[in-house]
């Protein structure tokens, strides 16, 4: 047979990503069964799982994945046939064992070496299966032979005598056997082959007998009697390993049995894979054939559209400006649609952020003592895959800090005469071009008087410093206030509420919250459904044009010449409202020549980010718009305070200004900068 | 005319190695993720070969070989399952649902191949 040569390495992404959606649904399943223990089709959900993750690792050689579901697989196999019954004792091992595949998946796919738990969670399991009744023998002994090397075997291979009138090659039989190692002897019996005169020709009398060295598991050389099973009878003994080969000859000799050599091809035997190649781990999507055949009719659309104009511009003729209007009409719907479409294609489910959650707070609830209910809502709701990615943790940190803070403990609740089990409700959903989170429970809420103290002690507000109550609560959002943040994640308790914040703001969200005193508090994430798309404000400075994203905008006007002054030097504020705002000349930071300087006859754009405003001054205000985001890291490098560049309509490009990075740049140098130092060095960026 | 061959696997992983395989040796391929979609994409077609799972959501491969072989135009269609070496019970019942023969996973399509090779399909 040719050699064919199948290039298996382009197909471990879609494993990758496919064994994530496995081990997902199977931690969703393992949570199901918590509530129903006796669910069959659960049970069977979760086999599944485990099942489709051990086939295909098998074939990518990953053999650490392979061998840790096989024993995973085993014990569910038990629970389905219900030799072993579910007990708490099942589950914690079960569960253990999601987050060992995980590492190992991940392992796999970094190239890294596999975790440590592996070893001691794999005991854990095979606990259940050795104290189960009449296990199968191959099903516990196949890791263990993988592990040896080029042991000594004997197969065994009895056709019956209808074997070739069924279609069968017993040649080819033992030749799969052959290829399984390295063939040292080789006996035929025939001593079943009866008188000449009683011989039917289309009967087969010998039988076989091959010693041979092998890495193969008894299954797999069993494998070579796959089609043949009813019509033979095979042995694969385990030959005692220093018997000499002359011995086994002298052996089968002494049985009788009449030697005859058979020259069966002793071929060196093709290992699978073990060294799977680890790519870089490329960014996949999969994307509904729907979903790709409407593009396509789109893309025809826009080709008939642009043939219209084609037309009309070469046929001129009494209505060719009517046709070449309808023409630029349909291009423009369906180009937009067709935008539309293509960025519908990178959204997905928010189910892969909120689908972990429900065994956080399981671990976490019963850590801490707590009784708590999940509900998730609107798990549905799509954002950019993109978002998705870098999106996981703040969520998560809500929920833990609406257990570990937010809720009572269940005695406590009883004496307020809430129910003992405390609510917590995640919900997304679609609002205006963005994607809302809310996460809420109904705890005991924020406490404006404990937090003020707090704040006070730790010198964020001074004691006369008059705040509304929105102000305090604003204060938990401030680094430094949260204690928590000093506790290592690993312990299961929360991380500051800054550090949310943070990462909501590097999404380019926002973050706001509600609370009432002994009902609970609600944290409400508002996200763009896109970072490829950024809604700005394109602005004029000098000759060249910025946009400064719509979310970080609060306003713009034209100062009075007396509003801004000069402190500490070359810096400038802006009095707003009773407080000092920094100006910043975008002119000077971007170095844009021809701007206006004189603040009194150019615009400031007050802006905002981690809680500081700034004024930036700009030379006029075009309009707002949305912009494509084209990323300078990929294109040429990254650049302090620019998030990125834009194409503008009329083909030029507009840097993207990132008010986050000015803002955190401007609260760290404030008091010692000069307007021209603003601009931060790459390596504090970076 | 190249021979067509379905694949019925609601492992996407599986389905891609076996299209990959089966393409290798000219095989046009069809695809599905579990029995019910396979028996919409196998009506009216000549199939030269079927590859299917047979722990699947939605219909099982046990009850789409059924199925598939109450269908007069596929009476004699090879069909090929996979199993796993613990699956013995499945095999027999996969057999006497009308399948022809079996590959045990985990598998390397060259494994594949020679067995499609070794049936003559």
């Amino acid at each position: 047979m040719g050699e064919i040569h199948l290039d298996l390495d382009g197909l471990l992404d879609t494993f990758f990503e496919e064994a994530e959606e496995h081990l997902d649904a199977f931690e969703t399943g393992l949570l199901e069964l918590e509530a129903t223990p006796e669910d069959h089709e659960v049970i069977g959900r979760i086999f599944r799982a485990a099942h489709s993750i051990k086939g295909a690792s098998g074939t990518f050689g990953l053999g650490d994945i392979t061998s840790f579901t096989h024993a995973l697989e085993t014990v569910l196999d038990r629970l389905r046939a219900r030799e072993i019954a579910y007990s708490a004792d099942v589950a914690r091992a079960l569960l253990a064992s999601v987050d060992v595949l995980r590492g190992l998946v991940r392992a796999a796919r970094e190239g890294a070496a596999a975790p440590p738990e592996a070893v001691p969670v794999r005991a854990l399991l095979e606990q259940f299966y050795r104290t189960a009744p009449a296990p199968k023998p191959e099903a516990v002994a196949q890791p263990a032979i993988a592990l040896q090397v080029g042991r000594k075997v004997r197969v065994r291979f009895a056709p019956k005598p209808d074997f070739m009138c069924r279609g069968m090659d017993p040649l080819a039989i033992l030749r799969d056997v052959a290829d399984c190692g390295e063939v040292e002897s080789r006996v035929v019996d025939a001593s079943a082959v009866p008188d000449l005169g009683d011989l039917d020709p289309e009967s087969f009398y010998l039988s076989f007998v091959l010693v041979m060295r092998t890495e193969r598991t008894d299954a797999e050389i069993a494998e070579a009697f796959a089609f043949v099973d009813d019509l033979c009878t095979f042995a694969i003994e385990a030959e005692t390993e220093d018997a000499p080969q002359e011995l086994v000859e002298a052996d089968a000799r002494a049985a009788g049995e009449p030697v005859v050599d058979v020259a069966a091809p002793a071929k060196e035997a093709v290992a699978p894979p073990k060294d799977a190649k680890t790519p870089a781990a490329a960014s996949t999507i999969r994307v509904a054939t729907e979903k790709v055949d409407k593009l396509l009719d789109l893309v025809s659309e826009i080709v008939i559209a642009q043939a219209m104009i084609v037309d009309a511009t070469r046929a001129p003729g009494p209505d060719a400006e009517t046709r070449l209007n309808d023409a630029l009409q349909a291009l423009d719907r369906h180009t937009r649609e067709l935008q539309e479409r293509v960025m519908s294609i990178r959204m997905v489910p928010l189910a892969s952020v909120f689908g972990r959650l429900p065994r956080m707070v399981r671990d976490l609830a019963g850590t801490i003592g707590k009784k708590v209910q999940l509900v998730v809502e609107g798990e549905g709701t799509e954002i950019d895959k993109s978002m998705v990615e870098q999106l996981a943790d703040p969520p998560t940190h809500l929920v833990r800090n609406a257990i570990d803070h937010g809720l009572e403990f269940p005695e406590q609740r009883a004496e307020q005469g809430k129910p003992a089990e405390g609510t917590v409700r995640i919900r997304a959903f679609h609002q205006g071009g963005n994607v809302v989170i809310e996460v809420g429970d109904d705890g005991k809420g924020l406490d404006s008087k404990q937090i003020r103290a707090k704040a006070e002690r730790l010198g964020l507000v001074s004691p006369d410093e008059v705040l509304s109550d929105e102000q305090i609560h604003e204060l938990i959002f401030h680094a430094g206030f949260s204690t928590a943040a000093k506790v290592s994640d690993v312990s299961g308790r929360g991380v500051g509420m800054d550090v949310v914040k943070r990462n909501v703001e590097a999404l380019k969200g926002s973050l706001s919250l509600s609370t009432e005193m002994g009902h609970g508090t609600q944290v409400r994430l508002r996200l763009p459904l896109t970072l490829a798309i950024v809604d700005g404000l394109a602005v004029r400075v000098g000759a060249q044009t910025f946009v400064v994203p719509l979310l970080s905008v609060l306003e713009s006007f034209r100062p009075m010449p007396s509003q801004v002054r000069a402190v500490l030097g070359a810096s400038e504020v802006i009095d707003i409202r009773g407080t000092s705002v920094p100006v910043i000349r975008l002119h000077e930071l971007l170095d844009a020549p021809n701007a206006e300087r004189d603040p009194s006859r150019a615009l400031l754009c007050i802006v905002e980010a981690n809680g500081t405003s700034l004024a930036l001054l700009v030379d006029d205000v075009i309009g707002q718009a949305q912009f494509v985001v084209k990323s300078l890291e990929v294109n040429y490098r990254k650049v302090p305070s620019l998030m990125g560049a834009t194409i503008l309509g009329d083909g030029r490009v507009a840097m993207i200004i990132d008010v986050q990075s000015l803002a955190r740049t401007d609260h760290r140098s404030r008091a010692v900068a000069t307007s021209s130092e603003v601009m931060i060095p790459v390596s504090e960026v970076a | 005319m190249s021979k067509v061959a379905l694949v019925v696997d609601d492992s996407m992983v599986i389905r891609k190695m076996v299209t990959m395989a089966l393409k290798a040796i000219s095989f046009e391929v069809l695809d599905a993720p579990d029995g019910r979609r396979a028996l919409e994409v196998a009506k009216g077609k000549d199939l030269a070969l079927v590859i299917t799972d047979l722990n699947m959501p939605v219909m099982t491969g046990l009850e789409f070989i059924h199925e598939f072989r109450a269908d007069p135009d596929h009476k004699f269609t090879p069909i090929l399952f996979l199993t796993t070496e613990t699956d013995e019970g499945m095999r027999n019942e996969a057999r006497s649902a009308g399948a022809t023969a079996w590959i045990v996973k985990p598998f390397h399509p060259d494994k594949l191949i020679a067995v499609i090779q070794k049936l003559g399909i």
